[in-house]
């Protein structure tokens, strides 16, 4: 392999990395650092790297043109920001080779499955059944504030599995969810609306970008701070405004 | 004190569901579940013994800021995996959606007083991961200063 294909090689591989990381919900200084390490791992030692959250352009010698990878989707899936963690100590130990990473990477979504869907949905109503009562310490409400929740999550899956509009599955979930509290009062079955709204909307609370955007803002990075400042912000809204719209509808 | 118990559980509880939902690596569930608990007793303790909402949510952040990134060196784990799931349990979601209920009905007074609530909790939340940030910073500065120390000799 002679010096031009290494560094493209380079190249590519730091690209890919960083495009997972921050598509599933690393913060940039971790993307930054790991395409440093990388790059100086395998004897690129010009290379310059610039990561904003929509997008990398990086170059691994300054008489070769540089790469850009654009970042459209942002989903949050840790597993795959701690499995590219991995890859890279295991590189920096000289385990894996360079031509190995890249074919890792690349097999990434066939190698780190999600949860399964059924697991996903206990989860959802853990999160909602106990977050009501630690919240409002409503123990009678528990079953019904975990079904809203997992009802509330699912909706969320489909509508985010079938449509491609941002903010959008937020705002559906956020609807369904103050309909079913306020029909389930209806109905006799709980005792207060807001305690099954508070702990329904417990799964969707946007943590990974608020953690994402607070961290990114405190080291500096103006750019991709704010961004997802206001990626969790319009989500909060969503949600905000959806429970508003159920409650405006049935009072 | 009986209800601590049962707020404890469900705390644990509730983390390792929220870790289900972002697919944290199983090998960081039960260590982000303790991280969550410990965090939120530090808040629920300054919360109803020492009072005020505000340093409770500053120092249960900074617990578990200090925490996460103990348990990422042992785990040798990206710090987010620990913070993300532990903020879970202290976000102002109550608050919030007192805000949106009270704009809803029109009662603009009391949604301004919960804004301001949520808004206040969001920087004590940010301050507490500043400051663990910071010892962070300055505990990796002591220790390459006392490598470099140690190698001049």
């Amino acid at each position: 392999m002679n010096e031009r294909q290494k560094s493209k090689l380079v190249v590519e591989t730091c690209l890919l990395a960083g495009k997972i990381m921050i598509e599933n919900g690393s913060e940039m200084v971790r993307v930054t650092d790991t395409i440093d390490r990388i790059s100086h791992n395998a004897g690129a030692t010009e290379a310059r790297a610039y990561v904003t959250l929509t997008g990398i352009i990086m170059s691994a010698t300054p008489d070769m043109g540089s790469q850009v990878t654009a970042i459209d989707k942002r989903t949050f899936d840790l597993e795959k920001v701690s499995t590219v963690n991995d890859y890279s100590r295991q590189f920096a130990a000289k385990k894996i080779s360079l031509g190995e990473f890249y074919r890792c990477l690349k097999r990434m979504d066939k190698d780190v499955k999600p949860f399964p869907f059924w697991l996903q949905m206990i989860g959802a109503f853990m999160v909602s059944a106990t977050l009501e009562i630690v919240f409002r310490s409503n123990y009678t409400d528990f079953w019904a504030a975990g079904f809203v929740g997992m009802i509330g999550w699912c909706i969320y899956c489909l509508t985010d599995h079938y449509t491609d509009i941002r903010f959008l599955n937020e705002f559906i979930a956020a609807i369904c969810i103050g309909f079913m509290s306020i029909l389930l009062i209806r109905a006799g079955i709980a005792k207060s609306a807001d305690d099954l709204i508070i702990g329904g909307l417990m799964p969707l609370v946007p943590g990974v970008p608020i953690t994402n955007a607070v961290r990114d803002t405190l080291s500096g990075n103006l750019v991709s701070g704010p961004s997802r400042g206001i990626e969790a912000i319009m989500s909060a809204c969503a949600l905000g405004f959806g429970v508003a719209m159920a409650i405006k509808i049935l009072g | 004190m009986v209800n601590v118990i049962i707020f404890s559980v469900c705390v644990y509880f509730a983390t390792i569901g929220f870790g289900l939902l972002i697919n944290l690596p199983r090998k960081a569930l039960n260590m982000a579940g303790i991280v969550s608990l410990i965090g939120w007793l530090v808040f629920h303790t300054v919360n109803v013994h020492m009072g005020g909402y505000l340093s409770a949510d500053i120092l249960g952040t900074f617990t578990v800021g200090i925490l996460s990134i103990f348990a990422s060196r042992y785990k040798k784990m990206p710090v987010i995996i620990f913070n993300i799931p532990a903020l879970v349990p202290l976000v102002p979601g109550g608050q919030a959606y007192q805000v949106m209920k009270c704009l809803a009905i029109g009662n603009y007074a009391l949604a301004k007083s919960n804004l301001i609530q949520v808004i206040f909790i969001a920087g004590g939340i940010a301050s507490g991961f500043l400051f663990a940030e910071f010892l962070n910073q300055l505990y990796l500065r002591f220790k390459t200063y006392i490598i470099t120390k140690k190698a001049t000799r």
